[in-house]
């Protein structure tokens, strides 16, 4: 069964964003930029299918701007087979880069697709149910296990206050939740033989569709500024200030 | 304009989320209906009915809208949606995974998480884990939306909407439930809890954890922990508290032994009252902190537990 783990290139999750002076978007410029811990999660638990026999072949695929192709070379290193690039240098949100991954999926006509349940930049939370949406398959989303059994998929999805168990057919689309796998690291060689792998290029117009978004970002803002509060001496004082000041405990 | 709002509900009551999302919709403007989906579903339509603002409680009562799953539930709603300018739902894990599908059904593009109406096409979002607040515009016919709840005051129960039955019921040979394993702890979950108490890597081991026990029993708080101690390996990935892990907003967030890292803040930081413990003052939890003190954790927190 042929996987596709779709990735996508974000600010490291250790970096404290800044706003632009303009209020036009977080700056991004001189930031260190890396694989969305998601993604990450989504290509681990690709290999690990193809460890088990279960993947035949894994495809990592992004669809941004060129400096997402460092994003495609990660995938790589950690075990993906090839890689395919969409390339655009527009503001892609969700739905374009849904469109985009469909036109993929029609292509490639993989058993599976695996995608972050969301990037740690726009927290959309969206796309791989909007990829399902537009290939007409069924979605497993917010994973934390995922068991191929013959021709059915079963997945044990992270819910509000437990776990749900859900049976889908394939092909389908699965979004990662955190406690689905803890990724490797990748290892020099790998990273070595990753720059060998190959990596298709495809433009937005070649796959005959429109990735820009009708949602205009008119603002963005720091939030509201945390002050720091006061020291307290002791256990005591803590207590009466929880009680007395902030009225938090009773 | 008129707004379709997607009832939440669990164990057959309906789940109070919902009436901070009709609050919503009342601040974008126009008639309120609520779609109420599920099997066996009339008691929770009754109480969707009573919801202040409400015009309309229209009901899908079948076996195929048991457990809200995606397939079955995007499909009624995009079959409805042509009678609708917005559709929103709360931003749980229902309406995380129903309503993308329904936008992508209507090619619309989806608004996540809402925390502020400017007006019918444009909202306040946060980003980057709330680091940033983006103001966005829709300018799609039909605005798919899903709603933070603590963003929206509820409505009250003044209500007394019609209720009428739709009939359609959507096709699905596509995925079918297992089983549900919802948690059975007495302690509320974390990202609803109204106090939270977090441990760090200062805990020095997973054992010590137990040491918060005491504390979270006498306030009835949810326990969390940084990345730094879920890399450690103290304790499981469910409880990181951060930009990776879960964003929680409480009333009462008490850090112990959490230096403060950028992601964890990301956490937390929008909590009401925030108490850190640590013995290192040059801690930049101390920065974000309400009330800091500066002791070793494994002296402080006993006394604090005998205290409360």
């Amino acid at each position: 069964m042929k996987v596709l783990a779709a990735v996508k290139r974000v600010i490291d999750y250790n970096v404290k964003i800044r706003v632009k002076p303009d209020n036009s978007d977080v700056d991004l410029t001189n930031v260190k930029m890396a694989l969305n811990p998601f993604c990450e999660i989504a290509v681990e638990e690709a290999v690990r299918l193809k460890e088990k026999g279960v993947a035949s072949e894994i495809v990592a695929v992004t669809v941004g701007p060129k400096a997402a192709q460092e994003q495609l070379r990660t995938a790589l290193a950690l075990g993906a087979d090839r890689a395919i690039h969409v390339e655009t240098d527009e503001r892609v949100e969700s739905l374009g880069a849904a469109k985009a991954l469909a036109r993929l999926v029609e292509e490639e006509q993989p058993g599976l697709v695996i995608l972050g349940k969301q990037a740690i930049d726009t927290d959309n939370n969206q796309t791989g149910q909007m990829l399902a949406a537009l290939t007409g398959l069924p979605q497993g989303t917010f994973a934390s296990e995922v068991k191929v059994e013959g021709e059915t998929l079963q997945v044990t999805r992270e819910i509000d206050g437990g776990l749900q168990t859900v049976e889908l057919s394939l092909p389908a689309i699965v979004t990662t939740d955190l406690r689905l796998n803890e990724p490797r690291y990748a290892k020099l060689p790998d990273i070595m033989k990753a720059k060998k792998k190959p990596m298709d290029v495809k433009s937005p117009a070649e796959l005959g569709i429109e990735v820009a978004s009708k949602v205009k970002l008119l603002k963005v803002e720091p939030p509201a500024e945390r002050q720091g509060g006061v020291k307290v001496g002791s256990v005591d004082e803590l207590v009466d200030k929880l009680k007395n000041e902030a009225k938090v405990i009773s | 304009m008129s707004i379709l709002v997607l009832a939440e509900h669990h164990d057959g009551a309906l789940a109070g989320a919902t009436a901070h999302v009709v609050a919503a919709a009342q601040q974008i403007g126009g008639d309120i209906d609520v779609l109420v989906a599920g099997e066996g579903v009339s008691a929770i339509a009754e109480a969707a009915a009573r919801l202040g603002g409400v015009s309309k409680v229209r009901v899908a009562d079948h076996a195929a809208y048991a457990h809200l799953l995606a397939e079955p539930t995007a499909a009624l709603i995009a079959e409805l949606a042509g009678d609708y300018s917005h559709v929103l739902a709360t931003a749980s894990t229902t309406g995380k995974n129903v309503l993308p599908r329904v936008a992508a059904l209507k090619d619309v593009a989806q608004i996540s998480e809402i925390i502020a109406v400017e007006s019918a096409d444009t909202f306040k979002r946060p980003i980057y884990a709330g680091n940033a607040i983006a103001t966005v515009q829709s300018e799609d016919a039909l605005k798919v939306i899903t709603v933070r709840a603590t963003g929206f005051d509820a409505v009250g129960e003044s209500g007394s909407a019609s209720i009428e039955a739709v009939d359609f019921v959507a096709d699905n040979t596509q995925s079918t439930f297992v089983k549900e394993a919802l948690a059975q702890s007495d302690r509320p979950e974390l990202g609803a809890a109204k106090v939270v108490i977090s441990g760090g890597r200062g805990m020095g081991s997973g054992d010590n954890f137990t040491l918060l026990e005491g504390i979270a029993d006498k306030l009835g708080a949810a326990i969390g922990a940084s990345r730094a101690a879920v890399d450690a390996g103290f304790v499981p990935n469910d409880m990181q508290v951060g930009q990776t892990g879960k964003i929680v907003a409480p009333d009462l967030y008490i850090a112990v032994g959490i230096s403060g890292a950028i992601q964890h803040l990301a956490g937390m930081k929008d909590s009401k009252v925030i108490v850190a413990i640590n013995k290192d003052e040059e801690a930049p939890i101390f920065q974000v902190a309400d009330y800091g003190l500066v002791a070793d954790l494994f002296e402080a927190v006993p006394e604090l537990e005998q205290q409360l």
